[in-house]
């Protein structure tokens, strides 16, 4: 990226999975990934690797290691017989990419209409919400970086659009 | 921006919302003996007020939920959002869902 307070790279593929259930589902995926169990809205829980992002009461996006991914399948079914759930494998459907900087959060609000401040919107919040038309999963994993999922077909929008934000604020005066 | 406040993320701006009609609007029930002037009713007669009016609303670009809210048609100002299920806050309008 031209301007030089803010980085943008892609992420390594990845396990992608939708997951939804009530909170003993919720639990017993947790404990079948080895994460602490959180129903706390609007916030990501990550160990190692792995995270499951609250996106709704019921909703939650896992991730993982693309490597992971068959064994972590298979602990979740063990783990989550007899709960009425629904996992959708989505890996491919999305890719991700990281936005580190102090003018991260600025690239981000150009087109973003959520408040970024870091009170408002602290490390390990994640929401889905909107970047212009399209929408994204954001994720603060660092006061200064921020974890983007979008979905492949618009993928290219999205980063055209913040290379030109991004130009347009390397020239300011 | 306006913001609406979600039962289950807090206040967000409107862009990520959409509207999803009248609410408290049961459906008849049992259909094999629901005359043709209820499904009607049902369907496609809403009372459209001028002024306040309790709302279905979908938070399709954050928690993905729909929920209630009470706003004012005339000035665009939201009283108050909560859950489905949840009665109407100021006892107004028609009973339930
Ligand atoms: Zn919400």
């Amino acid at each position: 990226m031209a301007d030089a307070t803010a980085w943008l790279h892609p992420l390594p593929g990845a396990t992608r999975l939708s997951f939804c259930g009530d909170e003993a589902a919720q639990d017993a995926a947790a404990a079948a990934l080895g994460l602490p169990s959180s129903a706390m809205p609007c916030r990501a829980v990550s160990v190692g690797g792995r995270a499951s992002l609250w996106l709704g009461p019921e909703e939650r996006l896992l991730l993982a290691p693309l490597n992971e991914r068959a064994q972590l399948l298979a602990s979740l079914e063990a783990g989550l017989a007899g709960h009425a759930h629904s996992l959708v494998d989505i890996s491919q459907r999305q890719l991700a990419f990281e936005l580190r900087g102090p003018n991260a959060s600025l690239l981000l609000n150009a087109q973003c209409p959520l408040d970024l401040a870091l009170e408002a919107f602290p490390v390990d919040m994640c929401t889905r919400t909107v970047y212009a038309k399209s929408e994204i999963v954001l994720w603060r994993t660092a006061a200064d970086r921020f974890h983007v999922e979008v979905w492949r077909s618009f993928s290219d929008y999205v980063l055209t659009l913040l290379h030109a934000v991004a130009r347009e604020l390397s020239a300011r005066p | 921006m306006l913001l609406i406040h979600c039962p289950y993320c807090g206040p967000r701006p409107e862009l990520e919302f959409s509207y999803g009609g009248e609410a408290h609007i049961a459906r008849p029930s049992p259909p094999e003996s629901v005359s043709a002037d209820d499904w009607v009713a049902f369907l496609y007669l809403r009372a459209n007020r001028r002024g306040l009016q309790a709302e279905r609303w979908r938070h399709v670009r954050g928690c993905a939920r729909f929920f209630n809210a009470l706003r004012d048609t005339t000035t665009d100002q939201f009283l108050a959002t909560y859950r489905c299920g949840e009665p109407r806050p100021d006892g107004g309008g028609s009973a339930s869902p």
